[in-house]
């Protein structure tokens, strides 16, 4: 009995769980007459992890996170939700899921934890015991002290704070969070994050977040999916897609030291070498393209011919550039067909 | 009992877990109390009930000192205490407290329908509140409920204001007869307010932004109250014609019309259930011709309250209905609308 309440408590890296799905849609579609918004959308996520859900502005991904809330009807498909289809039973799907909406929002001229009370009593949560939570919640988020001012008074970051506290307050399952940090300061979003973070482990709850900014989310994201257009271009683990996505070309930047014409030359004579330019900022970096094998042996081929690497740094690895290059492939495809 | 200790991960003990929530049964009860004290401890409520508060004080006094004056019209008349509410002094041109909840009421329900919903949707609180486990539905109807709660107390704090008020000045005391007619009175009253509140409702379903819809109900307000009057005879005179030799029929013809495209108005029908109800002497609103007033011969007689009740129904039905049918028309939009602007 123990043991089984535990194992819903701390889903995260039991097998069990692993194959326990806490979302999962299938061709999940939404027309706004020709306008499709979501495009035949097949995702599971699976419980306890932390999945991202990135895209640029306008992808699509506030309305799929609507379709699971069950606040918007699909036109296609369908989803499950903890175990619930939300068209058909969106009380259910809503009692357990926590929802912090694009741009949060409060009642201004009610304090934080009045905010809070009144979503609690909107989850039927009896007073006293809502009044613990919600305190607990409060000091969890950071908002202790701010808790009795009105939200009024309350930065971008502290109502992003809040709204992650009233995801929480029906004390959910799992947490759907759309774009938690956008437009907020640099050192908010890293709290943000944590915080996200912090909550998903401590509480065994399942977390899709989205967001069009790749590069503040990826740490906390077990698995990502990069959508655009109302589609899912690819769906894995971060290290994964930059693996998908690079080929078999590999751009490398090399640090070394010595004239230029010789460096040039032994570079060139590196097996499988089919291009070297010289950085045009830094004229002790050079930029040289080849098949994947050559990481392998370019430092050591170097060295027997007495250069020795000083730098060397993989191009094209920064989660930005990859996530830009999905969306210029794409396009690409766009323009060829 | 025989799992080894080492399985026993337990939840954090310093993580208080909410009980297993229980959504509430009624969850407009939740959104109805919450709108509720925020109206009741809002400005516009204070603003509304000194307004209000004053135009009626200067309505009834001005009835009072003039029935004061006017012995004659006092004396050993039933129902005095009720006339002080739907009596114009006569030259005056204060308007009685009947009429004047008919010209400023829908103010009062305005005030608190304008901004129900675009207001959570500019404060952009909608989508966070129709994600809590309550039906779409309870947001609105919980709004409704309590916005016609607070208007009812306004309207019965000003109505007790002025019975006191009325009471010090003349020193008339209310009969049962009296009590029953105010009441009856006050559901009337409430019902009229009640369709501002929900045409208000409904123009902040439709109108995005909060000002815009004020001012469209306003405009319908103002349409009503100052224009439809004028309306109605241009109507009326196009669709029954009475030409300069008119019968008699004709001109019967041409204000029985004006008077049915009047009804269409909230407004008409109020002050028509309120004259039955606070006047017991009155027996129509209708056109009386001369010749079956003569016939007649009846000392105006004063009605028992079932009578005037009996003569107010068709009034409060329409007035009812049209309340439903606004309710209704602002109920099934913000159910077809999308929850993201």
């Amino acid at each position: 009995m123990v043991r089984k309440r535990a194992r819903r408590g701390r889903p995260v890296g039991s097998d069990e769980a692993d194959h326990d799905l806490a979302i999962q849609t299938h061709g999940l579609t939404k027309a706004y007459g020709d306008l499709v918004a979501v495009d035949n959308l097949n995702l599971s996520i699976r419980a306890g992890e932390v999945f991202g859900l990135l895209g640029p502005n306008g992808a699509g991904k506030t309305t799929t996170i609507l379709m699971l809330l069950g606040l918007s009807e699909p036109t296609r498909g369908r989803a499950e939700v903890v175990g619930f289809d939300p068209t058909r039973q969106p009380l259910e799907v809503k009692r357990r899921v926590g929802y912090l909406p694009d741009d949060v929002g409060f009642y201004a001229e009610l304090t934080g934890r009045q905010n809070l009370r009144y979503t609690a009593a909107l989850n039927g949560i009896e007073r006293r015991a809502a009044n613990d939570r919600i305190g607990q919640l409060l000091e969890q988020v950071g908002l202790a002290d701010a808790a009795d001012r009105r939200v009024e008074q309350y930065s971008r970051g502290m109502r992003q704070r809040l709204g992650l506290a009233d995801a929480m307050v029906k004390d959910p399952s799992v947490m759907i969070l759309d774009e938690p940090t956008a437009s907020i300061d640099p050192a908010g979003v890293t709290d943000v994050l944590a915080l996200i973070q912090a909550l998903a482990r401590d509480n065994g709850v399942t977390v899709l977040l989205s967001s069009h900014l790749l590069h503040q989310v990826h740490q906390v994201c077990d698995r990502v999916a990069i959508f655009n257009a109302g589609r899912i271009l690819a769906q894995g683990r971060m290290a994964q897609l930059a693996e998908q996505l690079a080929g078999d070309q590999l751009e490398l930047e090399v640090g070394l030291e010595g004239p230029a014409d010789q460096v040039e030359a032994a570079l060139r004579a590196v097996t499988g070498v089919t291009d070297v330019r010289r950085d045009p900022r830094d004229p002790s970096l050079w930029h040289v393209t080849g098949p994947q094998s050559i990481r392998g042996h370019l430092a050591g081929d170097l060295a027997a011919r007495g250069l020795s690497v000083r730098h060397l740094r993989r191009v094209g690895d920064e989660l930005d550039e990859i996530y830009q290059r999905y969306f210029t492939r794409e396009a690409d495809r766009g323009h060829a067909a | 009992m025989a799992t080894p200790p080492d399985a026993l991960v337990l939840v954090d003990p310093g993580v208080v877990r909410a009980t297993p929530s229980k959504p509430p049964r009624f969850g407009w009860q939740v959104v109805a109390s919450k709108e509720f004290s925020d109206g009741i401890l809002s400005v516009r409520l204070f603003i509304l009930i000194a307004l209000l508060g004053l135009a009626a004080i200067g309505a009834v006094y001005s009835t009072a000192s003039y029935v004061g004056n006017n012995a004659q019209l006092a004396t050993g008349a039933s129902g005095l205490f009720v006339l002080l509410f739907s009596h114009q002094a006569a030259g005056s041109q204060v308007p009685s407290f009947a009429a004047l909840v008919g010209l400023l009421g829908p103010l009062l329900g305005i005030a608190f329908g304008f901004d129900a919903i675009n207001g959570e949707r500019s404060e952009r609180t909608l989508p966070r509140l129709v994600a809590q486990p309550i039906h779409r539905d309870a947001v609105i109807i919980g709004k409704f409920a309590a916005g016609l709660a607070v208007i009812g107390l306004v309207l019965l704090a000003i109505t007790l204001i002025v019975s006191g008020v009325a009471f010090l000045v003349l020193g008339v005391s209310p009969s049962p007869d009296d009590l029953a007619r105010l009441a009856a009175w006050f559901v009337v009253a409430l019902a009229y307010l009640g369709f501002w509140l929900a045409f208000a409702m409904l123009c902040s379903v439709v109108v995005r932004r909060a000002a815009t819809s004020a001012l469209a109900a306003i405009a319908l307000w103002i349409v009503l109250t100052i224009f439809a009057a004028l309306l109605v005879g241009i109507v009326a005179s196009y669709l029954a014609p009475v030409p300069a030799n008119a019968t008699v029929d004709q001109q019967i013809a041409n204000t029985e019309l004006q008077l049915d495209l009047a009804r269409v108005s909230p407004g008409t029908l109020y002050s028509e259930a309120a004259a039955y109800l606070l006047d017991p002497t009155v027996q129509t609103v209708g056109i009386v011709p001369v010749a079956q007033q003569s016939d007649n011969r009846a000392i105006p007689s004063i009605l028992p309250i079932d009578q005037s009740l009996l003569l107010a129904w068709p009034q409060v039905v329409a007035l009812v209905a049209l309340t439903v049918v606004c309710f209704g028309l602002g109920y099934i939009a913000f159910m077809r609308q999308e929850v993201r602007a």
